[in-house]
């Protein structure tokens, strides 16, 4: 059961127990105590809400920031992650094979801002070597959501 | 001027579903559930490799019986699905969807007067087919009480010295009926016994939701007496890309592949470039598909049984079956007043056989959400059907 309700939540975390329990042939509590006891497993971390700020009055401005760093003696690369996650700005961080080391999700209310945190903050981190950031134009798909996408069913109504 | 037609062609009945689709094509906000295909997009790799057989310049015929590489993967599908080891080189052919291998499967078998044996309700092709090949159809009309289940003695009381073919849709369209190795082993001992060959529409084999599906090709001594037909719409979402094939004892699949080879010359090149994509990587998106399926079956078989509404658990297909004889309506009826007052179209048990009376298909191939305003609006008119009584 827990493949296939992390599969459905991890599409609609709004959806109640009782339909989940439908859905998987199960009982409610059963989905109750299987979900709590992923909450405690911290497998699942938190629900969250995928919004498309574009159609908002809202600006955002969102980068993404590739970051060379010199990994530090004991600590490798969780200590000057965390010296970078803990800006409240940051969205994400992950530690990347390849041509970089870090890649930052920034998320500002302008371009100005996102500068600034670049210049500012980012950069003059002892162990950050350099800097590339990346500003997003404009997101199709995200969270294996389509963007903007209405669908539309191009079946004949019916068929045998 | 003189009557050009065909009176085998103008004897047979139109399907019984054209009607509700011109009404429900002119209706707004109408909801289906009459639609007999997945709602899923045909998996992108499945469909980027088709892009790219045309980029390649694939477009040319294929030899007649399919693409060696496609019937190959065929051979391994089965292998590995169902432990039957068909040859690739003669023992199947790849078809214009399961419905051209309905159709020169029997051509290949039949003799004028033969009678073929067809359970029903079951998809609307076989009964026109076995007439068109000059058979005389021979209808079983199944029962909900045996879950819609091909009984031994339902068959046996249908043999005669004419028998040759039994067509066994299983799991099957409309009512979602499985049969389970108990029940195919009692069958494959009577068609054994009688001397006769089986036509087992697997179509939906991918899509059951007890145990695994079980061809009786896979029993003792059926492969010879079998001819297994199966393909790519339902389990791959691919119905628009028409691609089918039939497995068979290599006498069989060459008459098939001369009738094939006169009336189709082969299948779309570029659907057997991508079936041949389906069925090596196509595992995980096909546990996907049926995964959903699944729970919406879940869910509907929990919407009727909250309404009160007769209906078995079906372990097949994408297809629930509902009773409504309760409402002294003929399933026409019914479905026509759900379609005009509440805008739900559903197809009468009737289209699939006369002993579909008293039932509807309702398909689940559609999202949840869809599915919940179609639930909304089939208890409101239920509700209002059982007060005026």
């Amino acid at each position: 059961m827990r493949d296939e309700l992390l599969a459905i939540l991890e599409k609609n975390s709004r959806i109640d127990f009782k339909e989940l329990a439908v859905l998987l042939g199960v009982t409610e509590e059963q989905v109750l105590e299987e979900i709590s006891k992923l909450e405690k497993e911290n497998i699942i971390c938190a629900y969250h809400t995928l919004i498309n700020w574009e159609k908002t009055d809202i600006e955002k401005v969102t980068a993404l920031i590739e970051v060379k760093v010199t990994p530090q003696r004991g600590q490798g690369f969780d200590h000057i992650a965390e010296r970078i996650y803990n800006y409240p700005e940051v969205k994400s961080v992950y530690l990347i094979s390849g041509g970089y080391d870090l890649l930052v999700t920034l998320e500002e209310k302008s371009l100005k801002e996102i500068a600034a945190f670049v210049s500012d903050k980012l950069s003059t981190l002892d162990s950050v070597l350099s800097t590339a950031t990346h500003f997003i134009l404009k997101k199709y798909k995200d969270h294996g959501t389509l963007i903007n996408k209405t669908s539309k069913d191009e079946r004949e109504v019916i068929t045998p | 001027m003189r009557n050009f037609l065909s009176d085998k062609v103008t004897g047979l009945k139109p399907s019984g579903i054209r009607k509700f689709f011109d009404i429900v094509s002119e209706m707004q906000d109408a909801i289906s559930l009459g639609v007999g295909e997945p709602d899923f997009d045909t998996p992108w790799f499945i469909r980027d490799e088709g892009i790219y057989s045309l980029e390649r310049g694939r477009t040319f015929y294929t030899s007649n019986s399919g693409l060696k590489a496609l019937r190959q993967e065929i051979e391994n599908y089965i292998q590995r699905t169902q432990g039957i080891s068909y040859d690739s080189n003669n023992e199947i052919i790849v078809t214009v969807g399961g419905s051209e291998a309905i159709d020169i499967g029997l051509r290949a078998v039949i003799n004028p007067g033969d009678e073929v044996i067809i359970p029903q309700p079951s998809y609307v092709s076989y009964e026109p087919c076995a007439i068109l090949a000059d058979a005389v159809p021979v209808i079983i009309n199944l029962k909900a009480e045996n879950e819609f289940r091909l009984k031994p003695q339902e068959l046996l009381s249908a043999i005669t010295d004419k028998t040759k073919v039994l067509v066994l849709p299983y799991p099957n369209n409309p009512t979602g009926a499985i049969m389970e190795r108990e029940d195919l082993e009692e069958i494959a001992k009577i068609v054994k016994d009688k001397d006769i060959l089986v036509m087992s529409d697997e179509i939906y084999s991918a899509l059951t939701y007890k145990d695994k599906h079980i061809s009786i090709a896979s029993l003792d001594g059926m492969k010879e007496r079998t001819i297994l037909i199966n393909g790519f719409s339902k389990a791959y979402a691919m119905t628009g890309w028409r691609l089918g094939y039939a497995c068979g004892p290599k006498d069989i699949i060459a008459q098939m592949t001369k009738i094939h080879q006169f009336a189709i010359m082969c299948a779309p090149t570029n659907s057997q470039y991508a079936a041949v994509e389906a069925l090596k990587k196509g595992d995980e998106e096909v546990e996907k598909m049926r995964q959903s399926y699944n729970q919406r079956r879940r869910y509907l078989l929990n919407q009727f049984k909250e309404m009160n509404l007769e209906c078995f658990e079906p372990y097949g297909a994408f297809y629930v079956f509902p009773c409504i004889k309760e409402f002294n309506m003929t399933s026409e009826e019914f479905a026509t007043k759900l379609l005009m007052e509440e805008k739900v179209a559903v197809v009468p048990g009737t289209a699939f056989g006369d002993c579909g009376e008293g039932y509807l298909r309702i398909s689940y191939a559609y999202s949840i959400d869809n599915l919940k305003i179609a639930m909304e609006r089939i208890k409101n008119f239920v509700n209002k059907l059982r007060n005026n009584l």
